[in-house]
């Protein structure tokens, strides 16, 4: 069990940072504008949060796996395949959580408007300076809440993870699969334990949330819970 | 010595808008939908008109050249007082003080406009007249040598008006300042010089002075100069 849990806290440890950062480009993007181009983006961005988990997971463990193209390009670097390993995890779950993180953060952009960067060009900021110095901080409750959204969304992980991660104890076997395995062996005690404990953290983190909007005015940046 | 040679299309309007401007400060009027913002726009390099632009020596525009916003000498006062809300009002001012090339007399324009005690306070805590005080110290803090100002007291009440008003003339004594507004009464207590802008060109017309005229024949006044 202690395992598990130290694999999952480590898988969103890692997917979370790792994700804010890719998606800050992608929302800035998409909050700058509309198009055909940008709604296709934004359709494919949001996809993982209609696809069936198992789906997401059956095509990332065929793009992972050592016959697909994709690996072909690592092999000079002596990697053969991604699948079951906690790599292809974290790749699967940057996916999976894609949608988690750049929303909020889109949201939080669009919600600012051009006149905040506006301003900040007339006081002699250059582009990247004001993007740094006001763009970011006036975003920060969107990033706030796509942190936690991400993190908990990792932890609550199943279907992509038991997909390419194969649940390999130590390596990439998560709580959530801990607990349906738990429940197979009719081990109930365990299975209860690691249930109340993720069922506490998600209050908290949605209770974490909520207080967050509170506090940062009526303006809505980001899913609510 | 400003000089502006601008055209472009504005949704329907062909704009066409050539003049000159000195010292102290111009007003810009016209009915709403005649393009004075985005001539102060353009003006300030947030938007895009084809000609010219000189403020002193430096070109900010020409056939062959472009400066971005943040390379030109220019302060810019929004119609609402666009203060960043993740800054306190020191914050906000430092902001423009770090960023200019000049050495700027910090307390002097904190005296100017009488912020003194704003300072530690939040930005989400001043009242719209103390908003737009600080906004106008903001942008001279960036050391302009034009300070473009668009209806900034349009979203305030009649006390603040009156108060912020008399300010507005003490900062154009340093620094040139094109006004847009299309109040004639606050246009007649600021300046004497005043341009129009109609169907997107612009016409200069007889300055109108309100010394010693009856409460109605300034109304009158105004009612006129809104109907045109």
């Amino acid at each position: 069990m202690w395992e598990a849990i130290r694999v999952t806290l480590l898988l969103a440890a890692v997917t979370t940072p790792l994700l804010l950062l890719l998606a800050t480009p992608l929302a800035w993007w998409l909050a700058k504008g509309a198009g055909w181009v940008r709604d296709t983006v934004a359709a494919v961005v949001a996809l993982p949060i209609v696809l069936p988990p198992t789906v997401l997971g059956f095509y990332l463990l065929i793009a992972l796996g050592p016959h697909s193209p994709l690996m072909a390009l690592l092999q000079p670097f002596g990697v053969r395949t991604l699948a079951f390993t906690f790599t292809g995890l974290v790749i699967g779950s940057l996916v999976y959580s894609l949608p988690f993180a750049v929303q909020p953060i889109r949201n939080a952009f669009e919600a600012m408007g051009p006149r905040p960067l506006e301003v900040a060009a007339t006081l002699r900021a250059s582009p990247w300076d004001a993007f740094w110095s006001v763009a970011l901080p006036q975003a920060r409750r969107g990033y706030v809440t796509a942190a936690l959204l991400v993190f908990a969304h990792t932890i609550g992980e199943f279907g992509v993870v038991l997909m390419i991660g194969g649940a390999i104890p130590g390596q990439t076997e998560v709580v959530s699969i801990r607990i349906f395995q738990a429940v197979e062996q009719l081990n109930f005690a365990e299975a209860h334990l690691i249930s109340g404990g993720l069922l506490a953290f998600s209050f908290v983190a949605l209770m974490i949330m909520l207080v967050i909007d509170r506090r940062f005015g009526a303006r809505s940046a980001g899913i609510r819970p | 010595m400003i000089q502006v040679d601008l055209s472009g299309m504005v949704g329907d309007l062909a704009l066409s808008v050539r003049f000159e401007a000195g010292a102290g400060l111009t007003a810009l009027m016209g009915p709403s939908g005649s393009g004075k913002t985005t001539l102060l726009r353009a003006i300030a390099g947030l938007e895009r008109l084809s000609g010219r632009v000189q403020v002193g020596d430096a070109v900010w525009q020409a056939e062959d050249r472009f400066v971005p916003v943040q390379k030109r000498a220019v302060g810019y006062v929004f119609q609402e007082p666009s203060l960043f809300s993740h800054l306190s009002v020191e914050g906000n001012l430092d902001f423009a003080l770090r960023r200019s090339p000049k050495t700027v007399d910090k307390g002097a324009i904190v005296d100017l406009l009488r912020i003194g005690a704003l300072l530690p306070r939040q930005v989400a805590r001043l009242s719209g007249g103390e908003r737009q005080r600080v906004a106008m110290a903001r942008a001279l803090l960036s050391g302009p040598d034009l300070l473009l100002m668009d209806e900034p007291l349009s979203s305030l009440d009649q006390a603040a008006r009156a108060e912020i008003l008399p300010l507005i003339r003490d900062v154009a004594e340093s620094v040139p300042v094109l006004y847009v507004s299309h109040d004639p009464l606050e246009v007649a207590r600021l300046t004497q010089r005043v341009l129009y802008l109609h169907n997107g060109r612009l016409s200069e017309r007889a300055a109108v002075t309100l010394d010693g005229l009856s409460q109605a024949e300034i109304e009158a006044l105004a009612l006129k100069a809104l109907g045109s």
